[in-house]
């Protein structure tokens, strides 16, 4: 049931190398730089976005996902929401207006699969980049690389995924949408949404807590997918899967490694989500193909190279 | 010093592979087709190509703390993907020494 959460906000990815990230992420994929803070963290966000960034680079030892952000409809449902993220249990954090430049108060919590999760209602409000909100064109001329669109899911491993789906069901108002059951009947993924989307958060079951599996950004049409493909060959990025299909969510992707080995995703397409609609479920002796649509073989690589 | 080669020993396997003057050894390794070190993110960040240098000069870039501790540094351990030899070299790697990681 609806609780207030409207879609992810942003991401803080942790990076060795902030002159290495910023190339990759903003002149590769193309995300549109929006801001410097004091403490020398840079805010980016897809060309399409209404707010003023999603994405965070923090420089440090250790590559990695600090947090994960969801905005919610306004400031009654935050208050709601964190006296219910009380009383499941999480450890909640309330990080003052400010903490990042632009954004407002953030209601940060823990996940049973020990991940950082906030939930915020106000950041600076630009309007998507380059084109008017009065009768806009349709794209702007001067994007760069891959041209994401936007911020649009992160992937987890963690342990709990129990626990986890019922923090984001019970209280965050998230549906599950697909699933992936083994041999004893065991949920090992699980793709969460709280749009129309078919997923918006999706988690992956692994002995070691809070990990990353990979940060997902969208772009247009599966030309663009092959586009980015080529992109990632010419700038001698490392590859590590695609451009395919995946079974699960039938979205068209392809995946790269951040100049400090996080994992991104660049995709489009994928079945979409309705409240009364009932889980998809893959079966676990289909895992190839529910990841490699077309290959159907599993790859050790993209199963265990996590940050 | 430009092109110059070095040769890289597993010393686990016997087996070696050539490693040019600022290559690091993962590319090296992936390059001779014998798959001695497992491969990831190739960016100093997954760990999987953790490997131990048994002897030899080499050079480092940044790998994460996550995996390499200021201390197993100091001993020899390296992520291959973030290494470059600077003479032959003698490894091991868990890719054909399972219990060492
Ligand atoms: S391959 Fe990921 S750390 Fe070297
Ligand atoms: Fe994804």
């Amino acid at each position: 049931m609806y609780k207030g959460v409207m879609r992810p906000g942003h991401v803080q990815i942790r990076v060795m190398d902030m002159a290495a990230a910023v190339s990759y992420y903003r002149d590769l994929l193309g995300l549109i730089e929006t801001h410097r803070d004091s403490s020398g963290r840079v805010y980016l966000k897809g060309w399409t976005e209404s707010d003023k960034f999603s994405v965070v680079l923090r420089e440090t030892d250790r590559p990695g996902l600090d947090f994960c952000g969801f905005k919610v409809f306004n400031n009654e449902a935050l208050e709601s929401l964190e006296a219910a993220l009380k009383a499941f249990g999480c450890k909640v954090e309330d990080i003052p207006a400010g903490e990042l430049d632009d954004c407002g108060r953030r209601v940060r919590f823990d996940s049973p699969t020990g991940h950082v999760f906030e939930l915020y209602a106000e950041k600076t409000r630009t309007g998507k980049w380059g084109i008017s909100t009065v009768n806009p064109e349709a794209w702007p001329r001067n994007l760069t690389g891959m041209k994401a669109t936007r911020f649009d899911h992160c992937l987890l491993y963690g342990a709990d995924l129990d626990g986890t789906l019922e923090l984001f069901t019970k209280i965050l108002g998230f549906s599950l949408s697909e699933q992936v059951i083994d041999e004893n009947n065991l949920r090992i993924a699980q793709f969460l949404t709280c749009s129309m989307k078919e997923h918006d958060i999706a988690f992956i079951r692994n002995a070691e807590d809070g990990m990353l599996h990979h940060v997902a950004f969208e772009l247009d049409t599966w030309e663009e997918v092959l586009r980015a493909a080529d992109l990632i060959s010419m700038e001698d990025v490392p590859l590590d899967m695609g451009p395919t299909r995946h079974g699960l969510t039938h979205g068209q992707t392809v995946y790269s490694f951040d100049p400090s080995g996080n994992r991104t995703e660049v995709f489009c397409g994928g079945d979409y989500f309705y409240p009364d609609h009932e889980p998809v479920t893959w079966t676990a002796d289909k895992l190839g193909k529910a990841i490699y649509y077309h290959s159907r073989e599993l790859n050790d690589r993209f199963l265990s190279a996590l940050t | 010093m430009q092109n110059f080669e070095h040769l890289v020993t597993d010393v686990t396997s016997q087996e070696s592979f050539c490693c040019l003057d600022g290559e690091t050894l993962l590319n090296a390794s992936v390059r001779s087709g014998k798959n001695i070190i497992p491969v990831g993110c190739r960016n100093g960040g997954c760990g999987m190509c953790k490997i131990e240098i048994v002897g030899g000069d080499y050079r480092t870039g940044k790998m994460s703390r996550a995996h390499v501790t200021e201390q197993e540094e100091g001993q020899g351990i390296v992520l291959a993907c973030r290494t470059m030899p600077g003479s032959s070299l003698e490894i091991r790697s868990k890719g054909t020494s399972p219990g060492f990681n």
